[in-house]
């Protein structure tokens, strides 16, 4: 996890031990003048203030990862884009979160979601309560230009209770995470690169035939799509609830 | 073993030369390249040839890579520093007869007899070696790699002992900053400022990496460095942890170069038994501890947040910087990662002073780079230049030109993070920002000459199959954009695009470039995009040829 914004000509300010110290600082988000804590993340800084920042991969709850690249806002005094759920606050900063360019860029990010795999909503079970599909009206998405890649994936229906389909995975690693941080079962994993890669139950063996799954269902509550599901589900009847992964989180947590 | 007994064995070694300077040394390339053209037959076949004609005052050294390596195997014979060319165990028995029974050169094998008028007898006043300036690669094809009495010969382990007794860490980071060098891996970051920052942070252990992992095609400066000068590598390593305070460092080299994996490991044991590496470096209080991390085949893993990823034993993937690894990286801790050939340049720099490196080059790239040339070219192989030397006079001067006298079109620098230069920039000066200018990369130091044949759609489509391959899969930019690009290149490459793919090209390519998470991504579509800037028309003459084709359908 990021635990400050680093700017490149100063180097003096940015020790481990001034790092620790929680102090309070103000940034500038879309011209509104916010004062935040230093261990805040961006996208943290903004929720609280009702600002909205587009995510996928970012649970709260579970660690950040960076990896869906909606949030990206720009800094000022950097050509570069930054991700908000993985940045960290720090004095003056000035982040912009809803430029011409940062709206091109994450419908273009959410056309490719949707022509990676197979997203067919007609007939997925999540039809409805679908974060993807939501991105989809969010970002105002007409049509999606780009050709559709429609992979061959397997649907894997050996667990007793659920179901992974490989075909509406948008590999956010959301599963993944909750998993091993959550359950700490580390039931899921990544296989393969680039285009090719796979969300595999433990050595890529049948989910059902998993040794370290505890059948849970986190990560099916976690899953933004209609990857991951419950049997005897039909079309359109999955509800999600990923919230009640960062409710188990904040309760663990609390002091008695 | 403390600074006297080491001295001591330093100048035994060098009497020991001394008393046998009048020796004839022949030295075999046994780089990778000289490998797999024989040269390992070569040198079995040049012992028992010294054997059968008992030649006494000979002695026989394998050395690392020595340059032109589609010239190989090579032979060197010192002192007269005379270099044969494409030896094999035919041939041999007559180099050694002339050369060291008759004592005259045979000139129809000497380096480059084929292209130059009158080979030069003393391979140094070829212009291939005149134009170059070796730093990095100084005593690569002259040393020993397996020995490392042979590197305290060419002054090995002097510079370690300067930084130990007459510097503080301090001293060694202000000498860093003063040259000017910068990181040779291809983002050009200021090294001695990186070294400063690991410096500055209070958190121990620290780390200190050498990034091995040369994923680049047509690069292989770091193999060769590694191959044939280990100990330079570990000496400016162990330099860095000195002056940065820390105690452990890993070698992160790829698992294709199992020569140089080899040798390394062999330098490591070595340099332990010398006391120059491990518990009290030279009778000092100063540890330091080198592993060997061998990389999996993943060219991510060059990129250094998935590199230290990888060596904690994770898959290898990058992650959002900040935090930079000089704050936090492997295991949390501040870590250096510098580059194998920017690790080669320290030693040089603290023996010699950063004033005299800051000298040479440009006036914000200081001192030399190694490019490795490749492709159409006359003289391909590894070369050290000054920074601001031509493009002209690396491919024309020291690479002798383009292969069958052909018509140079284009290089490619970077691999396929970098970009195309096309022929009217012939005379851009190689350095950071004038590559950059033109819309292309250092990088690593792959430099691959293109001639009139060669098809620049495809060159970016080639590319970008292979970012396609090696993107690790994290973030959405880089795993499916690189697959939509290459995906309409190829559409381009069948004549079958429209001007509405290219535009959509030209979108894709600045939306991955600017989204994506690590430099893999970011630097992805370079080669489409410097293609397009520069060779524009021969992309518009496929999709024109598309129209034209369609009308006469119609």
């Amino acid at each position: 996890m990021t635990k400050g914004f680093m700017p490149k000509e100063n180097h003096q300010i940015l020790f481990t031990k001034n790092r620790l110290k929680m102090s309070k600082v103000t940034v500038v988000i879309d011209g509104r003048k916010i004062v935040a804590d230093t261990d805040e993340t961006i996208l943290e800084v903004a929720k609280n203030n009702g600002i909205e920042i587009l995510t996928m991969c970012h649970l709260k709850g579970i660690t950040d990862v960076g990896a869906c690249r909606l949030c990206i806002v720009e800094l000022e005094g950097s050509p570069r884009l930054f991700s908000a759920c993985t940045t960290h606050v720090a004095d003056n900063m000035v982040v912009t979160t809803n430029s011409e360019r940062i709206k091109r860029y994450q419908r273009i990010t959410t056309e490719l979601f949707f022509a990676e795999r197979n997203h067919m909503c007609a007939v997925c079970v999540s039809n409805g309560a679908c974060e993807l599909q939501n991105l989809g009206y969010k970002v105002g998405m007409e049509a999606i230009r780009y050709p559709h890649l429609f992979p061959q994936c397997d649907v894997d229906t050996s667990h007793d209770f659920f179901v992974m389909d490989h075909n509406r995975c948008i590999s956010c690693t959301r599963c993944v995470r909750v998993c091993a941080e959550v359950e700490g079962a580390y039931n899921w994993d990544v296989m393969n690169r680039g285009y090719h890669i796979r969300i595999i139950s433990d050595f890529n063996t049948p989910w059902g035939e998993s040794t370290t799954c505890t059948s849970c269902g986190k990560c099916v509550q976690a899953c933004p799509t209609g990857a991951l599901w419950s049997k005897s589900i039909v079309q359109g009847q999955q509800s999600k609830h990923p919230e009640m992964i960062t409710e188990l989180v904040e309760r663990r947590s609390m002091k008695l | 073993m403390n600074r006297f007994d080491f001295k001591n064995i330093v100048q035994a070694e060098k009497a020991k030369e001394q008393n046998a300077h009048t020796k004839n040394k022949i030295l075999v390339c046994c780089g990778a390249g000289c490998i797999s053209s024989g040269s390992e037959d070569v040198l079995k076949k040049l012992q028992e040839e010294i054997k059968n004609r008992e030649l006494e005052d000979v002695e026989i050294i394998p050395t690392g890579c020595m340059g032109p390596c589609n010239q190989g195997p090579l032979v060197k014979f010192n002192p007269r520093n005379t270099i044969y060319q494409k030896v094999d165990c035919t041939n041999i028995g007559e180099v050694v007869k002339s050369q060291i029974v008759d004592k005259k050169p045979l000139e129809d094998m000497l380096l480059f007899a084929e292209s130059r008028e009158k080979p030069f007898v003393n391979a140094n006043e070829d212009p291939y070696y005149k134009k170059q300036m070796k730093i990095a690669l100084k005593d690569c094809g002259d040393v020993h790699p397996e020995r490392i009495e042979d590197y305290l010969l060419h002054d090995g382990y002097k510079a370690l002992d300067k930084a130990l007794f007459e510097m503080s860490p301090e001293d060694v980071i202000a000498e860093m900053k003063h040259s000017r060098l910068r990181g040779r891996g291809g983002a050009g970051y200021p090294t001695g400022l990186k070294w400063e920052t690991v410096y500055r942070y209070v958190n121990d252990p620290k780390y200190v990496i050498c990034n091995g992992d040369e994923g680049d095609p047509g690069a292989f400066m770091d193999r060769s460095v590694l191959e044939g000068n280990p100990h330079r590598v570990l000496e400016g390593m162990t330099i860095a942890a000195y002056a940065i305070g820390a105690s452990k460092g890993f070698a992160y080299i790829r698992g294709e170069y199992p020569l140089a994996i080899k040798r390394f490991e062999m330098a490591i044991r070595q340099a332990k038994k010398m006391g120059v590496l491990g518990a009290r470096i030279l009778g000092t209080d100063f540890s330091f501890d080198v592993e060997v991390r061998i990389g999996a085949g993943a060219f991510v893993c060059g990129e250094e947040t998935a590199l230290i990823a990888s060596i904690e034993g994770k898959r290898g993937t990058p992650r959002p910087r900040p935090p930079y690894p000089a704050e936090s990286g492997l295991w949390g801790k501040p870590t250096l990662i510098n580059n194998v050939e920017t690790m080669a340049s320290v030693a040089p720099i603290i023996l010699n002073g950063g004033e005299w490196y800051s000298e040479i080059g440009t006036a914000k790239s200081a001192g030399t780079k190694v490019f490795a040339l490749a492709g159409k070219i006359n003289h391909a192989g590894l070369i050290e230049v000054p920074m601001g030397t031509t493009l002209r006079e690396i491919v024309f001067d020291i690479g002798g030109g383009i292969q069958g006298g052909g018509q140079f079109k284009a290089a490619q620098t970077g691999g396929p993070s970098g970009g195309c230069i096309p022929v009217e920039h012939l005379d851009v000066k190689m350095d950071y920002e004038e590559l950059m200018k033109l819309g292309s990369i250092m990088g690593s130091g792959g430099l691959i000459v293109m001639d009139e044949t060669s098809d620049m759609v495809d060159v970016a489509r080639f590319f970008m199959e292979f970012c396609v391959d090696e993107s690790c899969g994290k973030c959405v930019p880089c795993r499916v954009g690189t697959k939509m690009m290459h995906d309409l290149l190829q559409k381009v490459c069948e004549n079958k695009a429209t001007q509405l793919d290219i535009e959509r090209l030209e979108e894709l390519a600045v939306y991955v470039k600017e989204c994506s998470l690590c430099g893999l991504g970011g630097s992805a579509p370079n080669p489409l995009l410097s293609t397009l800037r520069h060779f524009r028309h021969e992309y518009d003459e496929r999709v024109h040829a598309e129209r034209k084709s369609s009308n006469l359908i119609h």
